[in-house]
């Protein structure tokens, strides 16, 4: 579904990202781990085209996407849920909802869009007509994972979306992976949470230094302490 | 101090509404481009004379007032589109005087332009039949155009709140001012909107130099007194903020009306003050928050 390779990122003159290589199959949770600073989340930037300064191949779907804009890649069916969630203020929940859809070709459908997406987040569902800005954290995160859900994506990047959460809704927002995952929708996960987030995944990639130093099976890693010790550990 | 009776001190608030309505149609453009494109258009005012005389070469050519006032907001909106796209675009992710200069020097060429065409001498444009003379508008008798005036600044104010709060288009507008990147992840092209925006803020210059052109005349340094002012508009209501630009322009034009009446030598300066106390308050403008475009 997606492959990376010798992916390369400056912010400005410091190199973020050295030849990052790995792939995501399709129907799999991988997720992608390393310290603050890692290059985790510069990493999802570049494949969603946000770093101007970058070099090497991200294919996505069979095509080569890195010289394309990111509204390019949403329509190849590439989502992205930022840190820090960006819900728009001054917009209530239902209008953040339909700019998940509002550029998309299916965009003819936000009625039965926004049903489905009320089934699956019952704590929207009432919250619809409020303002957005007036949610609790969990929620905003919520909110933004659902109006990247709105487009019905084959890849959903996630950069941190356990942070500052309490662990009620972590717990049910994990529980929505795994059902994405079951309903067939990839997912790249970037987590602080390791062991939350290798109980989740299928695989695990390991960045260090904006470069890739280890590969493997998330039940593999879970048991490899000394792993997690060297990269993981905050 | 010499007594004024009330019925020519409201005719002198209406003769404010009416200079406010030019105002208020300036600073949205202004507001708007602002509020989205980081862009500060000095060349707003030079669009608004722009619009004065293609209605006079659309008269010219035996066109009438009512064709050209559709016809001139759309050919200086078509010209804004240009500048845009290959004048502004290229200077996004600059530092915001860059930008700046380039329609700061834009506006010399475009009134350049303007006497090269036309000559330097102003073009006399007369009111059209329709809304010649004065209408009794309860406290006395009140030129028509100006009511007109008044009229049109509040349609376009109406239209453009549709614009915002109903349609699929203002929803993106108005994500667009607070975060335009989560706008391209979401699949948006995001130099379509900035260019449609630029387009309709000097679409709207263009229409408030035609619609001023019967009070004054066109003259092709029309648009530098006018900037100047719609800019204290735009402070006064928030940069970026719509309903600022609606409130502070017609405040602006009613200030401005009222000390020409009182104490003439004073209506220049007047709006200056005001403006200085507005800031002194309330730094950020009546309605402005930072980084907002506000319905």
């Amino acid at each position: 579904m997606l492959e990376v390779e010798g992916l390369s990122a400056w912010y400005g003159a410091s190199h973020a990202l050295q030849s990052v290589a790995f792939g995501v199959a399709e129907g799999e949770i991988l997720c992608l781990l390393g310290r603050n600073g890692a290059g985790k989340t510069t990493t999802l930037k570049a494949i969603m085209g946000l770093m101007p300064r970058r070099a090497g191949s991200v294919r996505f779907r069979g095509e080569e996407v890195l010289q394309r804009p990111p509204e390019a890649r949403f329509h190849l069916g590439l989502a992205y849920v930022p840190e820090e969630r960006r819900i728009v203020p001054g917009l209530t929940v239902r209008e953040n909802l339909r700019l998940g859809l509002i550029a998309a070709r299916n965009r003819q459908d936000e009625a039965r869009a926004l049903d489905r997406i009320a089934e699956t987040f019952p704590r929207l569902r009432e919250r619809l007509d409020q303002q957005a800005s007036t949610m609790s954290g969990g929620e905003q995160q919520m909110l933004a994972i659902a109006r990247a859900l709105m487009a019905e994506p084959r890849l959903l990047m996630l950069d941190e979306p356990s942070e500052g959460i309490m662990p009620v809704l972590v717990d049910e927002m994990f529980d929505l992976f795994a059902r994405l995952r079951r309903d067939g929708t990839t997912l790249l996960l970037v987590e602080q949470n390791v062991e939350l987030a290798l109980n989740l995944a299928d695989r695990a990639v390991v960045l260090d230094q904006g470069e890739v130093v280890h590969r493997a099976a998330a039940a593999e890693l879970l048991a490899d302490a000394e792993v997690q010790a060297r990269y993981c550990a905050v | 101090m010499v007594d004024y009776p009330l019925d020519l001190l409201a005719l002198q608030v209406f003769a404010g509404l009416a200079l406010g309505a030019v105002y208020v149609l300036l600073a949205l453009g202004l507001s708007l481009i602002f509020g989205m494109l980081g862009v500060v258009n000095f060349a707003h005012g030079a669009l608004f004379a722009l619009g004065a005389y293609v209605g006079v070469f659309l008269l010219g050519t035996g066109w009438n007032f009512w064709a050209a006032l559709v016809a001139v907001p759309l050919a200086v909106g078509a010209a804004g589109l240009l500048v845009e796209r290959f004048l502004v675009r290229p200077l996004y992710g600059r530092p915001v005087d860059d930008p700046l200069l380039l329609t700061f020097g834009l506006a010399y060429v475009v009134v350049e332009a303007i006497r090269i065409v036309f000559g330097k001498q102003p073009e006399p444009v007369e009111t059209p039949e329709l809304l010649a003379g004065a209408v009794f508008i309860g406290v006395g008798y009140f030129p028509l155009y100006r009511v007109f005036l008044i009229g049109v600044a509040a349609l376009v104010v109406l239209a453009l709140w549709l614009l915002l709060e109903r349609t699929r288009w203002g929803l993106i507008l108005r994500a667009g001012a607070r975060d335009p990147t989560i706008l391209r992840v979401l699949g948006v092209d995001v130099g379509r909107v900035w260019l449609l925006v630029f387009g309709l803020g000097t679409g709207l210059a263009g229409l408030a130099g035609w619609l001023a052109a019967p009070l004054q005349g066109a003259a092709p340094e029309m648009g530098v007194p006018v900037l100047a002012e719609a800019f204290v508009v735009t402070v006064v209501g928030g940069m970026g903020s719509l309903l600022g630009a609606v409130v502070a322009g017609l405040l602006v034009g009613v200030t401005y009306s009222m000390t020409s009446l009182l104490a003439p030598e004073m209506a220049k300066v007047s709006i200056f003050a005001l403006m200085a106390v507005v800031l002194l308050l309330r730094p950020q403008g009546l309605f402005g928050r930072p980084g907002g475009l506000m319905a």
